[in-house]
């Protein structure tokens, strides 16, 4: 018997019922199976209707959590087995070796500064890069490295160890192993989250081969200040081509070099005058590329595509909830950073159904001159200068139209975490049509087995006010249990 | 007061963050030059074990009363360094923390003069403030284990039942002869098809079972006193007058459908709103063949521009019902934007569409009409102006606030905004937390919720209000605001910047500022023409001493 108990999923749902739980006097077992708590909100730039920045406003929360007495972050940690019933479940949970020890690492970072290693940062939508010994994202928590075994030069039977070298706190330990244990709770609290849909299934939007057709949460760390612009808007084919510009620099300056040495040794002149040809190429290509990037420097029109996967019976029968204000919000907020900026809202119907929200989708017509377009999106082509083209019927006029964009965004369905039907499966709870777990609508919070329950985004798709009043209903039921049967 | 001042300073390294721009050596030894500082320190990283314990060693070893830490943001470490003090048995007030990382290293990485100048002076300053610090207690109240819940609705009665369930008592208010709220006269709920009397029933009964929570009716809310943990409520019911000590309030007074008194014709009879016509598919009294039904009436309108967010799903609901008992019944829905958000609700709605009502949208600039027989109505697809047959017409009009909001927002203190629904601490993240610590709310009267919502606002009202009900007393620091009533002129200015209307003046006409009530947000201490209020913590005396130093 316990009366103790499990939150799974650190996102600000399963944050806000561990606090609640934490509070009441109640041990709480907090797992996330990243290296870091924080879940989506704090991929977010701002949240709606009040504009706060979100991981100032989330960023308490996680300390809070890590620091209360009665709370065990289990970060990187995976769930594996769950026996026993309700008041006494077992759970035997797997921590992964983080190849840092947590108690000595201080997060001064000059171990990913120095780390040979670069990869995509899948916080930053891939969009960035980061080093195999990382911190998820800069406020995360708790604030320690981890060394990613799938990249590490270490793990790959390479010669390295720079980051034990350079440590000063001596945490890097590449011996770690993963600790497999079991936890013994009275409820558990399943608050898994969500994944945002993957659009590029739906070929004619053509995400993955138009650069700038880009989902709405890649465009949150493009705002992001943290983000791979530092919080500049731009384009992804900015940033592809600032890219190549780099390569080609870095070659064009290794080519030079190169000719350099030829003429010095005295080289046969036919290899000068191949490596003078080359370079002049290069250099023309320099030059191209150069121009495409001043051209691209502009940022002036900005479309958002509405219900993409969501909505629509060959992906996702049901509705995100918040896809319509999360776009107005980009909308705004994009307007803030450039205020030049004109943005079109291509939607189904506009649900701005939450205290505020029309109110919060008016003033984003009035001041910040967000065009509505009433209609689905039939494609999206590639135009002059592989700018993407929007088709679209708009409902009030009948008609269908093309208009070219600098940068469209989906707004993609919110669907199932990925691990969701695997963790049901293991704790014997039911789902739903959509893939969601199961509730009764009079019982908003109660899974089918007893004694564990569940919030947020894992009962369905809702938005962060709903995720935190469904977490404190999930925490009071989890005392009701406890206290009953624990 | 102590004899002696004995000052220790310790300067963090953390790694190259500061190390890297800022010359740790000098800011030691410069640290040493100032008056009654004993010991200086560096850590590598101070927050490490061995930088904490580093200072309680330093507090034992050279005697230290007073504490300065020259690192990182007060914000994530200041808590970890004030234990450490109060571990080596100084009053963690006596503490003082500069940010030489945020503030210097890293903004000025690339003016390492400036920052080390920058870095000094803040150092300085602290060491200047810090001799006037005082040490600060922390006190506390005993928590009374009973809630007050007002409104037996179906949040209400949620709620009740939820902190019956953690153990705590309850008094519950009804303003009503019964309980039940805006379900009693309701037909069903969807998507559970659970009759909405059945639901009130089954919550009603399972509140007259539980010993715990002692129930009121015909009640009105007259006097609330009192602060966290310790409210004591006054309230009658049926011609008696009770007082209650609660420990905890959850608002759960709910809304109204709004009456659409002369909106396109309403007349209770042919054109009804969707409450009366669930009244009547209750009764089974629904015999028209022909329904439309209009949306947003008297919602999203300039002088009520809000989306009452549960209508839709009410039509939707209510013209899925007509179809069941008449599957020829012609249903038309005319509405603006469809609100059925997430699995359920859109789920439904593709039900009605496939159960075959129409829904055809209209624009606020034109407007169906409500004629004899029929409804007119801008089709947009066919692009001109259609007849609906209507032998009923049904309006469905927004939740808006009851008139009672407004005393129950003046007898708590707790604000309402402009459509009079109660207005939560932090739209995202406090969605049913008042800014005042001790007062929750949910359901309608937040804003207008489904009951699936209802109950989980309420469920989670009560987790919020079980958070102090489950502490035998609470305890409180005293960086609070205090009155020196000598000073005190009366003028009232405390009393009408307060956001959480703490000051109050006492019988002998001077400002009290409860310690327990106070936020600590310091609005008041500003504002004094007569400065009597000091704020611990951040004293005048503090504030100058570290101004002179910055200056001197």
């Amino acid at each position: 018997m316990s009366r103790d108990v499990l939150v799974i999923g650190g996102g600000i749902a399963g944050i806000q019922a561990s606090l609640d739980l934490a509070e009441q006097g109640f041990t709480v077992y907090l797992v996330e199976r990243l290296p870091s708590i924080g879940g989506k909100m704090a991929q977010l730039d701002k949240t709606f209707p009040t504009n706060d920045c979100s991981i100032c406003i989330m960023g308490p929360k996680l300390f809070e959590v890590e620091r209360h007495p009665n709370t065990q972050l289990l970060t990187y940690t995976d769930v594996e087995a769950v026996k026993g019933g309700a008041g006494n479940f077992t759970v035997t949970v797997r921590k992964k070796a983080r190849y840092v020890d947590e108690a000595k690492c201080t997060a001064c970072g000059l171990c990913a500064e120095k780390c040979p290693v670069s990869v995509p940062d899948v916080f930053n939508m891939n969009m960035d890069t980061r080093s195999a010994i990382y911190k998820y994202f800069p406020q995360g928590i708790p604030s320690v490295y981890t060394i990613d075994d799938s990249v590490c030069r270490i793990f790959k039977g390479k010669k390295c160890n720079i980051c034990a070298k350079i440590c000063e706190a001596k945490a890097v330990n590449y011996e770690q192993k993963d600790a497999v244990f079991d936890l013994n709770v009275g409820a558990i609290i399943v608050a898994t989250g969500f994944d945002v849909f993957d659009p590029s299934d739906i070929k004619p939007y053509g995400y993955g081969t138009i650069p700038d057709v880009i989902t709405a949460m890649e465009f949150e760390r493009l705002l992001n200040a943290s983000g791979p612009t530092g919080g500049h808007l731009e384009r992804l084919s900015s940033l592809n081509t600032k890219a190549e510009i780099e390569q080609l620099e870095k070659q064009i300056k290794h080519a030079k070099a190169g000719l350099k040495r030829a003429e010095k040794n005295g080289q046969n002149s036919d290899k000068v005058d191949e490596v003078k040809k080359r370079l002049a190429e290069m250099n023309e290509s320099l030059d191209g590329l150069k121009a495409k990037e001043a051209s691209l420097a502009e940022l002036r029109d900005i479309a958002f595509v509405q219900c993409v996967g969501s909505r629509d019976l060959r992906y996702n029968a049901h509705c995100c909830s918040y896809g319509c204000m999360h776009s107005v919000k980009e909308a705004v907020v994009a307007t803030e950073h450039e205020s030049e900026l004109k943005s079109t809202i291509f939607f189904t119907d506009m649900r701005a159904y939450g205290k505020e929200f029309h109110e919060y989708c008016l003033r984003g017509g009035s001041e910040y001159g967000i065009h509505f377009v009433r209609g689905r999106v039939a494609e999206i082509a590639q135009g002059d200068g592989g700018r993407p083209v929007v088709w679209c019927e708009d409902m009030d006029t009948r008609k269908v139209e093309q208009h070219p964009f600098d940068l469209v965004v989906l707004a993609t369905a919110c669907v199932p975490s990925q691990g969701s039907a695997s963790l049901a499966t293991m704790l014997g709870f039911n789902l739903d049509e959509s893939g969601f777990v199961k509730t009764d609508p009079n019982k908003p919070v109660d899974t089918s087995v007893q004694g564990i329950f569940v919030c947020g985004c894992a009962q369905g798709p809702m938005d962060i006010p709903s995720s935190v009043s469904l977490a404190s209903a999930a925490a009071s039921m989890a005392v009701q249990t406890v206290k009953a049967l624990g | 007061m102590e004899t002696e001042l004995r000052i220790g300073v310790f300067v963090c390294h953390c790694g190259i963050n500061i190390a890297g721009v800022l010359d740790i050596e000098d800011l030691c030894e410069y640290a040493g030059t100032l008056p009654n500082v004993v010991t200086v320190q560096p850590n590598l990283f101070t927050c490490a074990e061995t930088g904490t314990s580093g200072i309680k060693n330093a507090v034992k070893e050279h005697d230290l009363n007073r504490v300065v830490v020259a690192a990182c943001t007060p914000r994530t470490h200041e808590p970890i360094f004030r234990a450490s003090c109060q571990e080596a048995g100084i009053n963690p007030y006596f503490f003082e923390m500069v940010n030489i990382r945020e503030h210097c290293s890293w903004v000025h990485r690339h003016d390492r003069e400036a920052a080390q100048g920058k870095a000094r002076d803040l150092i300085r300053m602290a060491v200047a403030r810090a001799m006037f610090l005082e040490p600060i207690e922390t006190f506390k109240s005993k928590v009374e284990p009973r809630a007050l819940v007002i409104g037996a609705g179906i949040a209400g009665m949620s709620s009740a039942l939820a902190l019956a369930g953690e153990g705590f008592d309850v008094t519950l208010l009804e303003k009503k002869a019964e309980m039940g709220g805006l379900l009693r006269d309701l037909h069903k709920v969807a998507p559970s098809e659970v009759g909405a009397g059945e639901l009130v029933e089954q919550k009603v009964a399972a509140i007259k079972q539980e010993g715990r929570i002692q129930c009121f009716t015909s009640a009105t809310l007259e006097e609330v006193s009192g602060y966290v943990g310790n409210y004591s409520a006054t309230f009658s019911s049926n011609g008696n007058t009770h007082t209650h000590k609660v420990g905890a309030i959850i608002v759960a007074t709910g809304g109204a459908p709004l009456k659409p008194m002369g909106l396109y014709n309403y007349d209770g009879k042919r054109v009804i709103t969707q409450s009366e016509l669930e009244t009547k598919l209750k009764s089974g009294k629904l015999d028209a063949k022909s329904i439309v039904m209009i949306q947003c009436v008297g919602a999203r309108i300039p002088e009520r521009n809000y989306c009452s967010r549960i209508c839709c799903m009410v039509a939707i609901k209510n013209s899925l019902h007509i179809k069941e008992i008449a599957k020829d019944a012609k249903v038309f829905v005319l509405y603006r934007d469809i609100q059925a958000y997430g699995v359920e609700n859109e789920a439904l709605f593709l039900k009605a569409k496939e159960a075959g009502v129409r829904f055809i949208r209209y624009n606020l600039e034109s407007p169906p009409v409500v004629g004899d027989g029929n409804v007119e109505i801008y089709h947009p697809a066919m692009g001109k102006e259609v007849p609906l047959p209507a032998e009923l017409v049904v309006l469905s009009t927004p939740i808006v606030a009851h008139d009672d909001a407004e005393s129950v927002s003046r007898i708590l203190k707790v604000p309402v905004n402009e459509y009079r629904f109660f207005l939560e601490a932090h739209a995202k993240l406090s969605p049913l937390d008042f800014a005042t610590n001790g007062i929750y709310l949910c359901g309608n009267a937040h804003y207008p919720a489904t009951v699936r919502e209802a109950i989980s606002q309420a469920l989670g009202a009560a987790s919020r209000a079980s958070i102090i009900l489950s502490h035998d007393a609470i305890e409180r620091v005293g960086t609070v605001a205090r009155v020196d009533q000598e000073l005190c002129s009366s003028c009232f200015a405390c009393v009408k910047v307060c956001p959480y209307q703490v000051p109050h003046m006492d019988e002998g006409g001077k400002a009290m500022i409860e310690p327990m009530q106070c936020q600590g947000c310091g609005i008041c201490v500003a504002e004094c023409p007569a400065e009597a209020i000091q704020f611990g913590y951040v004293s005048d005396a503090q504030i100058m001493a570290a101004c002179e130093a910055l200056c001197a």
